[in-house]
């Protein structure tokens, strides 16, 4: 199998490309049928070449560049991210069968129609970019990927939040794009091909043109702070399959091509400061990501956020990761790499499994809006068994997936201690706190997602009123519970995989710390046993069932809820007044008050009309994200700025046009002069 | 022989911890009665409601799920699991390789997700307000706690509760300041994580003051045995912890003699006693405080922790 991994892969890749083009002419459920079969095949080859050793391939072909080749390379890092990718496209291809057959008339015709022959070119413009092994390569799958989900996001174009959710998409894609060619160009110096770069890694002003292009490039498709503000729009606009791709598998590709070039490409010399970016990123991310999903109000915004604070916890892990190698702390290194790669694989799989769920909320009870849904746990048990399980995950509660990621973050926080400095040292003592502020904002989002949608009494009648999720959807979600509980249970069977990913980039694996019985943080210690935690739950709720059989009178009678004494609502409210139930907005109040003026710039306004006027008394709150404010306000600004200075060129009079040009070609070649120098 | 004996000394501990708990609760009751002048029910009360609530039947509010009626046993089972990994009496319990603190606070934050999430079942304003709030104190205690897992960790090179309990008993990192600034910042947080004044007020019969209680207000019989038994569980389970943290002489090992057990729980109940009193000394002499105040009471924990870690990186240098 080993020798032969790359070469099916590729063909798997080229494949999906090509059945975009098939799908345009022949109709739209042959993409999602071909995407399911071409992922599950790639998912077991790609399986089969990690077990196998992953002794890295390699494959010239003859495209690409005039006068070059282009370049694909298989090792344990791009098979990692690969099992990843393919798993979450075998499930969205899955879903997409659904959409396609509850809308059979719209087949042909609806709005789904025009964009389905992006779906296959954006999921194997991924597997293009992940098996790349030279910059063209990388850039042309990058580009594809971003243009294609492009297209997905645009599904429903007919909305106007979903045009202006795509214009803001392909901006930030557009502003990736540029900083990843420019990041890359830095490195080919001496050719395009990364072994080529691997005998060159930059250096001196060079290298940290290369770090700062790339954490830009990438940092913004993967949605690190402050780069994330396109994410919960675009995720809330795109059909639910195409949400958990972008969130499952393209923000991993992204950082994929993070750990490429900053670990891997960028060669192992570089300075310990290396990974302090990553870790503001990190930190930036996790804590506004958290917060964020507790105030949004509708149910994809809210996973999008959520995803903007797990790639964080990723990128703190990865951050640490390159401060420890640069110490050389291998033991270190692959503990931090290794919590990185796990949260990576855990987190695509479970958000993925999210959004299915709120696709399928969305399609069952019409809304995804908080204020719509509520006591849909008793009309969809599929998508409310997916629901729980992913947000018992998301609020990192053991022995989900979620967990196991924080739990080994937590622990190379506590080794790093030993890397720098006071200065150093206290960063980390406040990434430790962060990250426990961000765990427990996660936590009370999951309740807040799960609680408000799934229980208590529906908001609207097409709530009560909804329908579980189709068959392909429901085999889909069941697919990825499984793996998911998989994880929980078993994460060293990840970091197993992630092996031949942590001996490369870390120079150790995590062999001797992670096994059948758990993770430890260093050999022989005890660490995290999620198979005995698990089995403890079980028996104290053994215990207390056989208790309770014994000693307690059995049965329950019903009755209308005590509620302190209120009483029952007038006949015509048939769900109850809604306006005693706790909803989105209020939920969240006592962290949008604490925490939201300081980081949110959350603020309040109270109109109380005067006794004896008639008007009803309005509230309002209102929160703006600090990149919005600090970052993209005072951009927009320069840029109406700009094109106001440059309006001035367009009434110049002849000789001044031809002033103006011929200073410009001056000052360019004066440009070319001085490069030449240097 | 030695598993048997850590085995056997788990069962011991947790039916120990099971038969204390609600004393504990009681004992807080009574002193608090008894520091403002009245007489106050007997520590035995707790346990006396506890059967009361079996043998009745539970009356389920209409239209709530299956997950209001199972949440109690759930939250129940993960403060057991929870309490099963902190030392009592002994170390080197069945559980010793597992006990981590992280995965405790993890336990300790299932069993609050699924009370909370049951309070939203109902579909009343009292469960929402409830959830709503104990979430948010949960995450503004949340880096309190990991901080001193932190500071507990830097100095032990681990977060197994059993091998940090080991060292600080042989004295391995000795009387430190940090030591202390951590004790202050953990007590802040398992007054708010146990929902006792000033956070919370669990004798409160005001409806809007209430966090923890507003959630649980819909339960009855044996629903509400099971969370009353999980709430002393709690609570016993947080002076337990600071008992053999801050406290930890007198503490036998599962490996050594059995007859060293007896003496190690007397003492570990006299210890649980004195904390007990404690609190019920420090709630008499406190009020409540508003709910937008705590943050600022749980912001000292965090400043607290912050410090202590500090302090170890100032005086230890580590790097």
């Amino acid at each position: 199998m080993s020798g032969t991994a790359l070469p099916l892969l590729a063909a798997i890749a080229a494949l999906l490309l090509a059945l975009g083009p098939v799908t345009a002419v022949t109709g739209s459920r042959i993409a999602g049928w071909g995407v399911l079969v071409l992922c599950c095949l790639g998912a077991l080859i790609d399986l089969g070449f990690l077990i196998g050793g992953a002794r890295p391939q390699s494959l010239t072909l003859a495209i690409g560049l005039p006068g070059l080749d282009s370049v694909l390379a298989l090792d344990g890092i791009a098979a990692f991210f690969a099992l990843l990718l393919f798993l979450v496209g075998a499930a969205a291809g899955a879903a997409s069968l659904e959409r396609a057959a509850g809308a059979a008339s719209l087949e042909r015709h609806g709005p789904l129609s025009a964009t389905a022959p992006a779906l296959p070119v954006f999921v194997g413009a991924m597997v293009v970019t992940l098996l790349a092994a030279d910059a063209f390569s990388l850039v042309a799958g990058f580009e594809l990927m971003s243009l294609a989900s492009f297209a997905l996001v645009l599904s429903d174009h007919r909305q106007a939040s979903v045009r202006v959710a795509g214009l803001l998409y392909v901006g930030m894609a557009a502003i990736s794009g540029v900083c990843l060619i420019a990041g890359l160009a830095a490195l080919s110096r001496y050719g395009i091909g990364f072994a080529a770069m691997r005998a060159h890694p930059p250096e001196g002003l060079r290298a940290v043109l290369v770090l700062v292009a790339v954490l830009i490039g990438a940092g913004s498709k993967a949605g690190l702070a402050p780069l994330h503000v396109w994410l919960p729009p675009a995720h809330a606009a795109a059909p639910s399959h195409v949400s958990a791709l972008m969130s499952g598998a393209m923000t991993k590709v992204a950082i994929y091509v993070l750990v490429r070039v900053l670990f891997d490409l960028s060669g192992p010399a570089q300075p310990l400061w290396w990974g302090l970016p990553l870790l503001a990123m990190g930190i930036a991310s996790a804590v506004l990501g958290a917060l964020r999903a507790n105030l949004e109000t509708d149910i994809k915004a809210i996973l999008a956020c959520s995803t903007v604070e797990n790639v964080g916890l990723v990128a703190i892990g990865l951050g640490l990761g390159l401060a420890a190698r640069a110490a050389d702390i291998s033991a270190l290194a692959s503990l931090a790499i290794g919590a990185a790669l796990l949260h990576a694989m855990a987190h695509g799989l479970f958000k993925s499994l999210l959004f299915l769920a709120a696709g399928a909320v969305q399609h069952g009870a019409g809304s995804r809006q908080l204020k719509n849904l509520g006591g849909l746990i008793r009309r969809m048990p599929y998508a409310a068994g997916a629901l729980l399980l992913g947000a018992a995950c998301l609020a990192g509660l053991p022995p989900g997936a979620g967990f196991a990621g924080e739990w080994m973050l937590f622990q190379s926080m506590i080794a790093a201690v030993r890397l720098g400095g006071l200065g150093l040292q206290i960063v980390v003592c406040i990434l430790a706190a962060a990250l426990a502020l961000a765990t427990a904002l996660a936590a009370a989002a999951a309740v807040r997602l799960v609680g408000i949608v799934l229980l208590g009494r529906p908001r609207t009648e097409a709530a009560a009123q909804a329908h579980d999720a189709a068959p392909p959807l429901r085999w889909a979600m069941l697919g990825l519970g499984i793996v998911v509980v998989l994880i929980g249970l078993v994460p060293a069977g990840v970091l197993g995989l992630a092996g031949p990913a942590l001996r490369m980039l870390g120079n150790t694996d995590m062999a001797g710390r992670a096994g059948w019985t758990g993770i430890a943080a260093q050999e022989n210690a005890a660490g995290y046993a999620p198979l005995e935690i698990a089995a403890l739950l079980v028996l104290a709720a053994l215990l207390v069932a056989a208790v309770l059989r014994a000693r307690a009178v059995a049965g329950h009678r019903t009755g209308p809820a005590w509620d302190s004494g209120f009483g029952a609502a007038p006949a015509w409210l048939a769900n109850g007044d809604p306006l005693t139930q706790y909803g989105g907005a209020s939920f969240s109040q006592p962290l949008r008050r604490v925490l939201g003026p300081a980081l949110l710039g959350a603020t309040e306004t109270v109109d109380m009309p005067e006794p004896g006027d008639i008007r009803p008394a309005r509230f309002s709150a209102t929160t703006l994200d600090p990149a919005e404010r600090w970052l993209f306000a005072p951009v927009a600004r320069l840029r109406q700025h700009l094109s106001g200075v440059a309006d001035l060129l367009q009434f110049l009079t002849v000789r001044q046009s031809l002033a103006v040009i011929f200073t410009a070609l001056v000052a360019f070649l004066g440009l070319i002069a001085l490069l030449e120098q240097i | 022989m030695t598993a048997l004996a850590g085995l056997l000394a788990l069962l011991l501990h947790l039916a120990l911890l099971v038969a204390v708990a609600p004393f504990l609760t009681g004992l807080v009751r009574w002193a608090k009665a008894r520091m403002v002048g009245r007489l106050g029910p007997p520590p035995q009360q707790p346990w006396r409601d506890l059967i009361r609530l079996l043998r009745k039947q539970p009356v389920v509010a209409e239209g709530t799920s299956w997950l209001f009626r199972v949440a109690p046993a759930v939250s129940l089972s993960a403060s057991l699991a929870a309490i099963a990994l902190v030392p009592s009496f002994a170390l080197g319990m069945a559980t010793a390789d597992v006990s981590d603190l992280l995965v405790i606070a993890g336990l300790l934050a299932l069993s609050r997700a699924v009370t909370a999430l049951a309070a939203m079942d109902t579909g009343t304003a009292f469960g929402g307000i409830g959830a709503s709030r104990e979430m948010a104190f949960a995450t503004f205690a949340e880096p309190g706690l990991f901080l001193f897992v932190f500071t507990l960790a830097l100095l032990a090179n681990t977060t197994n509760l059993d091998a940090i309990v080991g060292q600080i008993a042989t004295g391995a990192f000795g009387l430190r300041v940090s030591m202390a600034l951590s004790l202050v910042g953990l007590a802040a947080v398992a007054v708010a994580e146990c929902g006792r004044i000033p956070v919370d007020n669990p004798a409160t019969h005001l409806e809007l003051t209430m966090v923890h209680e507003a959630m649980v207000l819909e339960y009855s019989g044996r629903h509400l045995a099971m969370i009353e038994l999980g709430a002393a569980l709690r609570l016993l389970l947080w002076m337990s912890l600071l008992a053999c943290v801050f406290a930890p002489f007198a503490i036998a090992h599962a490996a050594g003699p059995t007859l060293l057990w007896i003496p190690a729980a007397l003492v570990w109940v006299i210890k649980i006693a004195l904390l007990g009193l404690a609190l019920s000394a420090f709630e008499t002499t406190r009020a409540k405080l508003r709910v937008f105040r705590v943050p600022e009471f749980l912001g000292v924990a965090l400043l607290l922790g912050l410090l202590a870690a500090i302090l170890l990186f100032v005086s230890q240098g580590f790097a």
